[in-house]
């Protein structure tokens, strides 16, 4: 039978089963093969928090989300189109999250009696018609992959562990996707036990001629190459990327990188990333704690290293005092926090935006640090390149902002060269004459940076309050007033050196939406499918919120209406209330999940339509 | 080290000038009340450095927050005047990023092993080359006198009126059980004990941890003074000597022998023993360093002092360099450009 091909903009995968179903290679090599055939996308890990959660549970289920695209793609995608399930249980969490009239391919084997009752069923879905408002294709995967491999003499364990792969092969089929990058890549992991190699290529080969021989499947489905900007690319998400831009602003700096740090989810894959650069003399240091993370690495800026730390909320919370004595000591720390779900533990696998009054405030004393955030996966490379630009030329910690959702999600990367990389120039004081440890420069206002071993300047330094220019213990009113103060300006001068804010979108009109970190790409697209339909609206998303651009307020007050949509209670609009005096609306949900683009597309509704 | 460390700083490990004690002293007044056991600490680093002949530029004192935490101000030496309880982990950031550094830490017992306990048993754990100099004044003086993890019980202060009830910590055999390689405890008002113990501290390879009885004659005055003042001194302090059997007392009239795993005191004046049956102290034992810290709060004993241990380990440090250098020789120098082109690539025409 000759099938039917039609032809997509754009869609959603989810492929979704137990922990230990493969799910994340599947949805890892369907998005490989996909940027590898052009188009754009997006894609999101949802991982359990459990590490290995009894088999069959809820609880236990993972998921891999792509969305991919003939056109720009933003986000991993508010609903899936089709839902590849493993088992009940991955059905039955993730079943809201498709489509009406969406695709859901089941492994029927996953539904037997134990299957339905670990995930909750009285009855299967399969069979009480519960699922009559999508189009349901039950393959019993199971079967034909232990059929596939029959003649094989395979122990029954591995077998189960190909069966991913015919599930592969389906999507490869459905979606007329090449078998050869997963094929190559299945040579390059398993090529020492060519048994594996012949598995497992068999059961994906499997899965395609499956798709293409019986008559389940009746359409097949063609996403054209995108319209992406010419250049080597490659996948990336937020954590690997901000690794690497730390790596590459030392590299630029000629200084060494050193990171302190403790692990915490979902910041520990920075950690781990940084630790397989030794030959870039990357030196991480996995403290005891936070707090020794913070202050080694502050010991090490002391000794002229760009230093960093990477933490989530409940870390950043315990660095807060820390955070102090650099502002105090005026040594260059980058200091990055990928946030979660909060207070306290919270919800350590899911994302959030509700730190950023802790990383622009949370500190005793008047103690003002720069504060930038990242807004998609691979500008976490760019911003974190920026904060290490950031904290060397102005003497200061900084704080990058990312969070769950940028830090495992990714995205196709145009890969940077060295040389169009911003140019980072610390220069160490040698010169002994007249050296005095707060001495300022007159335009960025930050002190000169002298490390032990220079010959002559010896000098301490430490969180008690120093004397403007000899760097003195001082107690004087008037001179604490002054380093108040002067350190207050210092980060104000940052604003000179940091882009003019931009809009997307109309210069002026009724509604401006803005936003910052994470939420880029679901309110890019909200507000291009709102000018589509001629509606009046823009997208102003900040990257540098302490200091802002110097246009920001100018900005605002071109609009009719000022939206801020958060994945908090409103701290962004706080902010811009208090700063600009507008009368900001929020949009605000605070549910561990990203927001979706008709969330944010019904608020600009509402608020045009006048309902505030 | 990188390209601009390189080019800032000396990279000789020995000094061309001959220091005095003098020109390890800043130019900022010490602000320790008269009397206070602070002022013995610091001269006596003052007097060892020289003999050191380390470049001065290249030493780095370190502490927290405390009385005895103002050291570094008065040392004309580079200087960081931490956060309470962090000094051992600032250290530890700076020697692991800077190992041609030679790092002191000034610490309090509050601000060593109270707010900074967790960082001293993973420093001592890791020997990290740091020499901690701990100020034991069991009290906070800064604070004008709470008692301290080191106070003894019953102890008597403004937040314990009618007595603490806490258990003290030994500060050496907190050190000893945390894996640390270099053990040893010292007085202020014993200026030459004091010179020899920072000598062999500095010259350690690996975490050293010398706990210094310093009296606080503000809020804790006499603490110490019976292992200290002349007339009880002798019958209340052994002193650890590598090699030598442990004598004490007056004209060395009594000895320590073991028995079984546990130190007796025995007479050599009665003739019933006579110095060859005493425990002969060996600072390469680690067994025998527990035994003997284990003295400290035994009334029964004398208060030992001394080296309890000194070992060889590797250092957290020099394996990381080791693995630096192996990735490099291995993988070649670091370069940006292959860095970012690397992983699954693919070209968009
Ligand atoms: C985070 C923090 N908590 C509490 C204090 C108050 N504080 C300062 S020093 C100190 C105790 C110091 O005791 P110790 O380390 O024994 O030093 P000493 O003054 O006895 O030399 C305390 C509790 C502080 N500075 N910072
Ligand atoms: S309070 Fe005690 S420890 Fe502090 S300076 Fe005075 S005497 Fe020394
Ligand atoms: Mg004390």
């Amino acid at each position: 039978m000759e099938k039917e091909t039609r032809v997509l903009d754009e869609v959603t995968i989810r492929f979704a089963g137990d922990s230990g179903d493969g799910m994340q290679l599947t949805g890892g090599q369907f998005t490989n093969t996909s940027a590898a055939m052009g188009n754009d996308l997006s894609t999101l890990p949802d991982y359990p928090a459990e590490i290995r959660a009894p088999i069959g549970t809820t609880y236990g289920v993972s998921g891999f989300q792509i969305h991919f695209g003939a056109t720009e793609i933003n986000t991993p995608g508010d609903h899936c189109d089709i839902l590849v399930a493993m088992n009940a249980a991955s059905l039955k969490v993730n079943l809201r999250s498709l489509q009406e009239n969406g695709i859901i391919i089941v492994n029927t084997d996953g539904f037997g009696d134990k299957n339905l009752k670990l995930a909750g069923y009285s009855q299967s879905p399969l069979a009480d018609g519960s699922l009559s408002k999508y189009q349901l294709f039950q393959v019993d995967i199971t079967k034909l992959t232990n059929l596939a491999l029959a003649d094989l003499n395979l122990p029954q364990k591995t077998i189960d562990k190909t069966k991913n792969f015919f599930a592969l092969g389906m999507m490869y089929w459905m979606f007329n996707r090449t078998l050869d990058n997963t094929n190559q890549w299945i040579i390059e992991k398993f090529g020492k036990k060519p048994e594996l190699v012949e598995a497992n290529s068999r059961v994906m080969k499997a899965g395609w001629n499956y798709a293409e021989t019986t008559d389940v499947f009746a359409v097949k489905y063609e996403v054209k190459p995108a319209p992406l900007t010419p250049g080597k690319y490659r996948n990336i998400n937020g954590n690997q990327a901000a690794a690497l831009g730390l790596v590459a602003a030392a590299h630029q700096a000629n200084l060494d990188l050193f990171l302190g740090t403790y692990p915490i989810t979902p910041a520990s894959d920075i950690l781990h990333e940084l630790a397989t650069f030794k030959n870039f003399r990357v030196k991480t240091f996995q403290c005891e704690d936070e707090i020794a993370g913070i202050t080694s690495a502050i010991g090490a800026s002391f000794g002229g290293a760009l230093a960093a730390t990477t933490t989530s909320g409940p870390g950043l919370a315990l660095k807060t005092e820390a955070m102090g004595l650099a502002v105090m000591v005026e040594l260059p720390l980058v200091i990055i926090n990928v946030q979660r779900g909060g207070p306290s533990t919270g919800l350590p696998t899911k994302t959030e935006q509700a730190d950023l009054l802790q990383a622009i405030y949370g500190r005793n004393g008047e103690s003002p640090i720069p504060v930038i955030a990242a807004s998609t996966p691979s500008d976490c490379f760019t911003m974190a390149f920026e904060a290490s630009r950031i904290a060397l030329k102005y003497m200061t910690p900084v704080i990058l902002l990312t969070d769950g959702y940028l830090g495992n999600g990714s995205e196709p990367w145009l890969l940077p060269q060295e040389k169009d990389l911003p140019s980072i120039a610390p220069k160490f004081r040698t010169d002994p004459e007249n050296y005095m440890p707060y001495q300022r420069d007159d335009i960025t206002l930050s002190r000169e940076w002298a490390i032990p071993g220079t010959i002559g300047l010896e000098h301490r330094i430490g969180g008690l309050e120093k004397q403007d220019k000899t760097g003195n213990i001082n107690y004087e009113p008037e001179n604490h007033d002054l380093m108040v103060k002067l350190r207050a300006a210092k980060v104000e001068r940052i604003a000179n050196d940091i882009p003019l804010a931009k809009v997307d979108g109309p210069e002026s009109g009724d509604i401006l939406v803005v936003g910052w970190g994470g939420t880029y790409g679901t309110i890019k697209t909200a507000v291009e499918r709102k000018l589509k339909e001629g509606k009046s609206v823009a997208h102003l998303h900040l990257k540098y919120i302490n200091p802002m651009p110097k246009n920001v307020g100018e900005i605002l007050s071109k609009y009719k209406y000022v939206l801020v949509p958060e994945i908090n209670l409103g701290q962004l609009i706080k902010i811009l209330r208090e700063k600009f005096l507008v009368p900001a609306i929020g949009l605000n949900k605070v549910q561990g999940l990203p927001f979706r683009s008709v969330e944010i597309e019904e608020k600009i509704d509402s608020v045009l339509g006048g309902k505030l | 080290m990188s390209i601009l460390v390189d080019e800032a700083v000396n990279q000789s490990l020995v000094s061309t000038v001959k220091y005095t004690s003098k020109d390890f002293s800043s130019d900022q007044d010490v602000r320790w009340c008269p009397g206070c056991g602070d002022y013995s600490v610091l001269a006596q680093v003052q007097r060892i450095l020289p003999e050191l002949n380390y470049p001065k530029e290249k030493i780095v004192f370190i502490s927290g927050i405390g009385c005895s935490s103002r050291f570094p101000y008065y040392m004309d030496t580079y200087g960081f005047h931490g956060i309470h309880g962090r000094a051992t982990a600032i250290a530890s950031g700076l020697k692991i990023a800077r190992p041609d550094l030679m790092v002191w830490v000034a610490t309090g017992d509050g601000d060593g092993l109270s707010i900074g306990g967790n960082h001293m048993i993973h420093v001592l754990r890791r020997n990290i080359d740091l020499n901690i100099l701990l100020f034991n004044n069991q009290i906070y003086g800064l604070t004008k006198g709470q008692y301290s993890p080191t106070s003894e019980a019953g102890k008597i202060t403004k937040s314990s009126p009618v007595g603490s009830v806490d258990m003290p910590f030994n500060p050496a055999s907190l050190a000893l059980g945390s894996g640390g390689t270099f053990v040893a405890r010292s007085l202020d008002r014993d200026p030459k004990h004091m010179q020899t113990i920072i000598k062999r501290a500095a010259e350690h390879k690996g975490t050293s941890f010398v706990e210094i009885y310093q009296n606080c004659n503000v809020f804790n005055d006499g603490a110490f003074f019976q292992f200290t003042e002349k007339e009880t001194k002798s019958d209340s302090v052994v002193f650890l000597e590598h090699g030598k059997p442990l004598v004490f007392g007056k004209d060395g009239d009594k000895g320590i022998k073991l028995d079984g795993f546990s130190p007796t005191v025995v007479s050599l004046k009665d003739g019933s023993h006579s110095t060859n049956d005493l425990l002969i102290h060996n600072e390469k034992d680690s067994t025998l360093a527990f035994i003997l810290a284990n003295m400290t709060y035994n009334a029964e004993m004398p208060r030992p002092v001394g080296i309890f241990l000194a070992i060889d380990r590797p250092r957290y440090e020099d394996e990381m360099e080791k693995q630096i250098d192996s990735a490099i020789s291995k993988r070649g120098k670091g370069q940006l450009d292959k860095l970012l082109n690397g992983g699954d690539t693919w070209v968009i025409q």
